[in-house]
């Protein structure tokens, strides 16, 4: 089996192509929820999952869709499955669900979910559209998640805080406390921290980038 | 290619299917988690109530044993009651109040009054004052709220359930006046109800 497309298309998806860091796509949730590790965990999870069931729904029907309505399709594709993962969230994580609130809803939006639909699911095979799914789903993930990370550590001055929302009370005393009688930092827990947040976190893998060129 | 009342009717049929596929879907999901939904959501609210009146003083069902108030006053909306009895006895109400008045919209607080008038404790179910600041009302960020506990109308006496700033016994945070003025706010307003309808609200049971 020919692994090169699958290697070029993780790493399209995880660092060329990523989709938060390069396209920047889907910036609604991201900066909204971004404020802590375990909500851009969540979210990255949840987006990922609507991202492999639409890639590989999408795939396996673009011959029968006729151009013309493709689109509408592929919206009904991505509503449905999304509502179908924000009543399984709801059923299965209440907790986490409660937090994340709205925003499960809003991935319906998330133009990275439909822009990956119509760009590539819709002239690929099922196996390497569940790849893309997986791999850019996977690259939002990361890139939410350094982002909460770095909004978690300076405004409260913890890490993994309230995991237990998400694995439930084995994770209660997961939380890293990485400055000890930290006041906290206002600024990056707001809006205007998730702005600051997100072109720090673009400008680091541009920094990397142009060091690997030759 | 030109479109054609052939190529129409098949796009349109397309559409249709998916609609009905996606409908069905959902539909179908929906019917199968919504009574999960629908304990959690029960669990939650339960477990919120045995924060204020802990399980082993009441024998009654909260959830079942329900009173439903419009409040005519302004301010405050229609108030869920949640009354503890045991052994038929009324131990305490728990209201589901919001609070109008915060910073950035509504407060939604639970208020537990015991029968002997004075408060089991308050807490915020939901609110969206300012991280850092306004937020110190929710019990995982300060300790505030718990200040409530013990207290009626004549502990402090009625004209001192302000915060400081106005002139009464409550304190307030630095740089957020707002949020705290309207949870004490919305607690007086219960005590002030639960005193002019003390037999309605602590009525003997069932």
């Amino acid at each position: 089996m020919d692994l090169d497309p699958y290697r070029k298309i993780a790493v399209d998806g995880l660092w060329k192509n990523n989709q938060a860091l390069v396209a920047l796509l889907g910036l609604c949730p991201l900066l909204a929820v971004s404020n802590s590790v375990v909500n851009s965990l969540g979210l990255g999870l949840a987006t990922t999952f609507a991202l492999v069931f639409s890639n590989t729904i999408v795939s396996l029907i673009r011959n029968f869709v006729s151009h013309e309505v493709r689109l509408p399709v592929f919206v009904l594709v991505i509503a449905s499955n999304v509502t179908v993962i924000d009543l399984l969230m709801n059923a299965f994580f209440h907790d986490l669900h409660k937090k994340l609130g709205i925003f499960i809803p809003l991935i319906v939006t998330n133009c990275a979910i439909i822009g990956r639909a119509e760009a590539f699911a819709s002239k690929n095979t099922v196996d390497k559209a569940l790849a893309d799914g997986f791999f850019i789903g996977l690259g939002f993930t990361l890139a939410l998640v350094a982002l909460g990370a770095l909004r978690e550590m300076i405004g409260t001055g913890t890490l993994f805080g309230r995991a237990d929302l998400m694995f439930g009370d084995i994770a209660k005393h997961w939380s890293i406390e990485v400055f000890h009688d930290y006041g906290g930092f206002l600024l990056a827990i707001l809006p205007p921290g998730a702005f600051i947040g997100l072109g720090l976190v673009i400008a680091v893998k541009n920094v990397i980038d142009l060091r690997d060129k030759p | 290619m030109k479109p054609t009342l052939k190529t129409m009717v098949s796009a349109a049929t397309i559409l249709g299917l998916f609609s009905a596929l996606g409908m069905g879907l959902v539909t179908w999901v929906h019917h199968s988690t919504a009574a999960r939904i629908e304990e959690n959501q029960r669990q939650t609210l339960l477990h919120s109530l045995q924060n204020l009146i802990p399980s082993d003083h009441y024998d009654n069902d909260l959830l079942a044993d329900v009173l439903e108030i419009s409040l005519s006053e302004p301010g405050l909306k229609p108030v869920t009651v949640y009354r503890a009895r045991k052994s038929g006895k009324p131990v305490a109400a728990v209201f589901s109040t919001v609070a109008l008045d915060g910073y950035s919209g509504e407060i939604s607080l639970l208020v537990a009054v015991k029968a002997d008038g004075s408060l089991a404790g308050v807490r915020v179910l939901a609110h969206k004052e300012t991280p850092g600041l306004g937020d110190l009302i929710d019990d995982n960020k300060s300790l505030w709220i718990l200040a409530f506990n013990g207290l009626s109308l004549g502990n402090p006496p009625e004209k001192f359930w302000k915060v400081k700033r106005d002139g009464g016994s409550f304190d307030q945070f630095t740089g957020a006046t707002v949020t705290p003025r309207a949870v004490v706010k919305a607690v007086k307003k219960t005590l002030l109800f639960v005193k002019a309808n003390q037999e309605t609200v602590f009525s003997n049971g069932p």
